[in-house]
């Protein structure tokens, strides 16, 4: 098995999500069977090959520097968990 | 034809035109088959009655004032993850089930401003990420050909609401073989363009090098009006492609003398079912006396498709959902003072197994110490296998293969292991990774469930896609048949 718990444990602190103990089982488990299946890659050597972001070629897009309509702020608001006037209400980020 | 839902698209554009029926009666003839039928198929996520009976009166007063055009008073679904202004667009997801787009996707506002009318949004596996519907937080979508069986997925509501005739038209959107698979479990015709043919703006992120939206519909003709209405240029899309304006529906000849078909043998995969190579290759046969020429070849490169998605998808993906964090807009845990623990707590409630699974698989994919091994591994291999079909595109003018290698399977069947549910995609994955058009085709039926065979083209190939697969069902009955629902 190529995770142990811990492995599982830091994935999910770097992917922000929350795990029971359940579920650290069963993902330690299921993500460990799905990296063996990446190991066939091995077989080939890439050593000389470039790496494919995009199968369709595609440059930089730049668009004119014109202010445009922005979004009304009722709009930008209307789905916030939590708002105070204008503004997206959230917890404390800076500690004392 | 006894009830107006029952028509293609093209046959309803004739009957609008003509005025043997109006924009009105046809979304009421809908929405009448829904509620005979959606509470065994459960193709909806929500249904938008009141609001497409106004849009078809709008669309009548077009029409009666000579402003009609292709999609005027077509009734069609809209995948739960195409971003519609004013109506709640949840991905199938508990963190978006509150989620109200304050602006259109491309692709909708392009149909809307057509006077297409909009039936209700399609179920889906969550987020996208799935292959049978069984993901979707709210509930399964069941095949209208055997309710115990699964629709396929991710674009389940997509393929099943037009199998059962609730929809006209729907769209879906294909990262893996979200169109085209659950297009062949369902027996209807789906299309995946080539990557950057149709606009991705507002369609919410799964993985964004590989995501494409595309019709479902009825019949090829269908396909091709509803993609001369959707693609083209969209300045709010970097990855758009600028092209001049394509004329799909121009190019369905019916003539396809001469055209050169490879058949690649690693797509017909040792898990395969008997039923299915007898249909596909029974369709290869059925192409080959309409005069297309038929040759083997080879992508050896196949067998690696399905690592190098599984490591890629799951990488984009991780970083595109990490804007769910309760704070902007989705759902938000609020029973903790700590800003960690309520993200956390917010991703761990609102994100399904599925989604979870793919987000640490990227995290861990795109990590300190693995990024090399993993993420710029498989961007070599998409080079390979991207090299791959160019060659073979140097042979041949379109590849045929089965979409599937099983027909629909039951409920339940498949969801304990996450691998065993991945390799149903082994034919469509590679097409995503190349950013190639296909589209899959019914030929046929395997113990009474529908075949789909896929079409595979170059780039931009999708007029030659649609034209062959027209050419098909001018000679057969499969695209007409439909489930005794």
């Amino acid at each position: 098995m190529p995770l142990d718990r811990a492995d599982v444990e830091h994935i999910a602190a770097l992917a922000r999500i929350g795990l029971s103990e359940d579920e650290i089982a069963t993902f330690q488990e299921q993500l460990s069977n799905i990296l063996d299946q990446f190991e066939l890659l091995k077989q080939l050597d890439t050593s000389a090959v470039e790496p494919t972001g995009h199968a369709v070629e595609v440059n930089s897009v730049m668009r004119e520097d014109v202010p445009d309509e922005p979004l009304d702020p009722e709009d930008t608001l209307l789905n916030a968990p939590r708002r105070e006037g204008d503004l997206f209400r959230v917890k404390a980020v800076l500690e004392e | 034809m006894s009830e107006l839902w029952q028509l293609t698209l093209h046959e309803a554009r004739a009957g609008l035109d003509s005025g043997s029926f109006s924009a009105v009666d046809l979304a009421r003839s809908c929405f009448e088959r829904i509620a005979q039928v959606e509470n065994r198929v459960k193709a909806f996520v929500t249904l938008t009655e009141s609001h497409a009976l106004q849009q078809a009166e709008q669309a009548d007063r077009a029409l009666s004032e000579g402003r009609g055009g292709p999609m005027t008073g077509i009734p069609v679904q809209v995948k739960d993850l195409i971003s519609t202004r004013g109506i709640a667009t949840t991905c199938s997801s508990r963190m978006l089930e509150n989620y109200v787009p304050v602006y259109d996707a491309t692709v909708w506002e392009k149909l809307s401003r057509q006077g297409a009318v909009l039936l209700g949004k399609g179920n889906m596996d969550e987020f996208a990420m799935g292959s049978s519907c069984e993901n979707s937080a709210f509930f399964p979508t069941h095949n209208p050909w055997d309710l115990d069986r699964v629709p396929g997925g991710s674009s389940g509501g997509a393929a099943a609401s037009v199998a059962a005739d609730e929809a006209i038209v729907a769209l879906g959107s294909d990262t893996g073989g979200s169109i085209r698979q659950p297009a062949s479990l369902c027996g209807v015709v789906g299309l995946k363009p080539t990557y950057g043919r149709v606009s991705r703006y507002g369609l919410i992120a799964f993985a964004s090098s590989l995501d494409q939206i595309g019709p479902v519909g009825k019949n090829a003709m269908d396909c091709a009006i509803t993609m001369n209405a959707i693609a083209g240029y969209d300045s709010r899309d970097s990855t758009s492609l600028d092209l001049p304006a394509t004329d799909f529906a121009a190019s369905i000849t019916g003539d396809i003398k001469g055209l050169r078909l490879g058949i690649p043998g690693e797509y017909f995969v040792d898990g395969m079912e008997p039923g299915v190579r007898t249909a596909v290759e029974t369709a290869i046969k059925g192409l080959e006396s309409l005069g297309a020429s038929v040759e083997p070849v080879s992508l050896p490169t196949t067998q690696y498709a399905l690592a190098c998605y599984y490591i890629i998808a799951p990488s984009e993906c991780s970083a595109n959902l990490a804007r769910y964090d309760g704070v902007k807009f989705g759902y938000s845990y609020q029973d903790t003072p700590d800003m960690w623990q309520a993200m956390e707590t917010t991703r761990q409630q609102g994100f399904g197994p599925e989604v979870k699974r793919r987000i640490m698989l990227g995290a861990y994919a795109l990590s300190a110490g693995y990024y090399d091994a993993y993420y710029l591994k498989a961007q070599q291999v998409r080079t390979l296998i991207r090299q791959d079909f160019a060659r073979v595109f140097e042979q041949v003018d379109a590849l045929v293969t089965p979409t599937s290698p099983v027909v629909a399977f039951p409920i339940g069947e498949k969801t304990a292991d996450p691998v065993q549910m991945y390799l149903i995609d082994v034919c469509t994955l590679p097409i995503n990774i190349a950013g190639l058009p296909a589209m899959s085709v019914p030929c046929g039926f395997s113990d009474g469930l529908p075949v789909g065979m896929q079409l595979i083209g170059p780039h931009l190939s999708e007029g030659m896609l649609l034209n062959l697969a027209s050419a098909y069902e001018q000679a057969t009955e499969w695209h007409k048949a439909r489930p005794g629902i």
